[in-house]
């Protein structure tokens, strides 16, 4: 299994999810993702002050094996993107929960934080697919 | 790979024709040069400008364009098992028969009375593809398979508008669907609703009963899947779409699998489009031209796309939006690429009733041999419980994982031993893919032979991993930079000396 800081929360459809302030997260791709995609050609953010419900499509990754959509953990407002991704995607590979972040929310309902993987749970869960 | 292999490359053997332009040189080099000016064409109307053409001999026209397509990769100088894509042989018959001049020579305006043999074809083909889908009626005229989708999600729309049933807002889809599939939906301004598939290759029904609702306009199938399985429990679904008030659209990309053995009319779809370059035979790749004819259920009838060919009982006759008010419309200025829908015509007609489940057959039989016996040297199936249908999916997740050797690398390898890869990275769902199609028109030598390379590169990937994974090594490219492909791609020429 590719690696998984243990401070982030983790979805089952890959992303993760770190804690900014009480009510803002930053939101990316896991190593384990990046690392099935290969390598990104196009990343397409969703915009700042885009209303979103948790599970709703949010982004695109495009790679030069597949474009797979990213699903917001997080119902919210995006008050950031990562703009250097538009001429760098590759930090996406590089660096997935550092330089490679792809937006931040603002989170309308922190309950469901609760629903999200520990990087443990996230571990266990891709173990099949990776071993 | 080395700096030199990559200038070797960068700078290719042959170079573009333009590299070999001298000034002065022309074309038929002892003939006398025709006289500068055209009479016939008025100055005001010649350009000022030469264009900038490259200034070649006829012989180096020739050799550079005739090597150039010895370099190619086709169904004609390969085995090509493109899983997905049904590379099969197209009888040169067809070619032959549709290239007659009575049908090449035959202008789309041409008044009705002197196009009847044309139309009687054309007829005949929407006869034809009706019987052998089961479907209501057929309208020959998208111009590609993917017009033929959106030809066909267009009709699922304009029913639910016909009845006013406008909360319809969500196509399904499942995971497994060609990328077109969830496209257009899109295009047709439906949302997208992925359900999952499960272990076995069937769709997960649990997951469907779940999906379906007021809100759902239809669900996008292929059957068989893109997994290679047939879709066990169809009627089941059918039955849970249609009760749900949604339609249920057949993604024909798979339909060689079954021509002539199960119609997807019979399995409950309301609406199928049929990729003629790949069941029926017509050219593929390289932008086609192509066909994707669409064919409906009683329900979806009055949306057909328009022209249309009828019969009166004494003439053939266009149907326009006049005699079909409901129509969707025209989705090009005349019917479809109409050389292409007679080379299928023809090979529908040159198949005949007995040939259509001969094609099913032995596309099935082909693939499920190299499926067992790849199994036999080693290989993993993703759908090991099942039966192929006309292609089958291998993983090489194994190899990925404990030699370092992908599908990718073994793809590039294959290329070396003179196969065309088979489809990789797709589907999505299952890792380090290949999904074989051998097709009918295979003999058992070749199945043989690929079968064979295919262990022979299993025991270099185990033996000499560093080796397969720089192949190929016998193609005028190596591996080409997919990436910078993909986000700078730049196929012009330049003169960047002028």
């Amino acid at each position: 299994m590719s690696n998984a800081p243990s401070h982030l929360k983790y979805a089952q459809s890959h992303e993760w999810v770190e804690v900014i302030d009480d009510d803002t997260y930053r939101i990316g791709i896991s190593d384990h993702a990046q690392a099935l995609l290969g390598d990104m050609v196009f990343i397409e953010l969703p915009e700042v002050g885009q209303a979103l419900n948790a599970h709703d499509e949010c982004a695109v990754v495009e790679s030069v094996k597949a474009a797979s959509d990213v699903y917001s953990p997080l119902s919210g407002e995006v008050v950031e993107i990562n703009e250097t991704l538009e001429d760098s995607p590759e930090l996406v590979n590089r660096d997935p929960y550092g330089d490679g972040w792809l937006f931040t929310i603002k989170a309308t309902d922190r309950s469901e934080l609760d629903e999200l993987l520990s990087a443990d749970g996230y571990i266990e869960l891709n173990s099949d697919s990776d071993d | 790979m080395s700096n030199t292999m990559q200038s070797h490359i960068e700078n290719g053997q042959d170079g573009v024709i333009f590299e070999k332009s001298e000034p002065g040189r022309s074309n038929p080099c002892q003939a006398p040069r025709a006289v500068e000016g055209s009479p016939v064409i008025p100055a005001s109307l010649l350009r000022k400008t030469v264009p900038m053409l490259p200034e070649v001999s006829e012989m180096q026209a020739v050799r550079h364009f005739t090597r150039l397509s010895q370099k190619n990769f086709s169904i004609d100088t390969h085995f090509y098992p493109l899983g997905s894509c049904t590379m099969k042989y197209n009888p040169r018959a067809c070619n032959t028969l549709a290239m007659l001049p009575g049908f090449l020579n035959h202008h789309p305006l041409a008044p009705v009375e002197t196009g009847q043999g044309f139309m009687t074809c054309m007829y005949e083909l929407q006869e034809m593809l009706k019987e052998v889908t089961g479907m209501q009626a057929v309208s020959l005229t998208p111009m590609a398979g993917a017009q033929g989708e959106f030809a066909g999600m267009a009709m699922i729309r304009a029913y639910h508008d016909a009845r006013g049933d406008d909360a319809r807002c969500e196509v399904i889809c499942p995971d497994a669907a060609h990328g077109t599939n969830p496209a257009t939906a899109v295009m047709c301004g439906y949302k997208v609703k992925e359900i999952p598939t499960k272990a076995d290759g069937d769709i997960d029904i649990d997951a469907l009963k779940a999906a379906v609702g007021p809100q759902t306009a239809g669900i996008m199938l292929t059957n068989p899947s893109t997994v290679g399985v047939f879709e066990r429990r169809i009627t089941e679904i059918a039955k849970i779409v249609h009760d749900a008030g949604g339609l249920l659209y057949y993604d024909g990309a798979n339909l060689n699998a079954i021509l002539g053995k199960v119609r997807p009319g019979d399995m409950g779809f309301d609406v199928i489009h049929m990729n003629l370059h790949k069941t029926f035979s017509t050219p593929h790749g390289g932008g086609g031209p192509g066909a994707g004819p669409v064919g409906v259920s009683d329900r979806l009838l009055p949306f057909l796309p328009v022209p249309m060919v009828g019969f009166n009982g004494a003439q053939y006759h266009w149907l326009t939006k006049k005699e079909r008010p409901q129509s969707i419309g025209q989705l090009s200025a005349f019917g479809g690429n109409a050389g292409v829908l007679m080379r299928a015509y023809i090979y529908a007609r040159l198949l005949g009733r007995e040939g259509m489940p001969r094609v099913a057959e032995y596309s099935v039989l082909n693939a499920n041999y190299i499926m067992v016996e790849l199994q036999k040297r080693g290989f993993d199936l993703a759908f090991p419980s099942r039966r192929a249908t006309h292609e089958f999916i291998v993983t090489l997740k194994r190899q990925a994982k404990t030699l370092d050797v992908t599908a990718m690398d073994f793809a590039k390898r294959l290329l070396d031993y003179g196969y065309h890869a088979p489809t990789t990275y797709f589907p999505l769902l299952v890792p380090e893919c290949f999904l074989i199609e051998p097709t009918e028109t295979e003999d058992k030598a070749t199945l043989d032979g690929f079968i064979d390379a295919m262990a022979k590169i299993q025991h270099e990937a185990e033996t000499e991993a560093a080796m397969v994974k720089g192949a190929p090594y016998t193609l005028p490219s190596r591996r080409l930079d997919d990436v910078r492909a993909a986000r700078e791609l730049d196929i012009v020429w330049r003169d960047t000396e002028t």
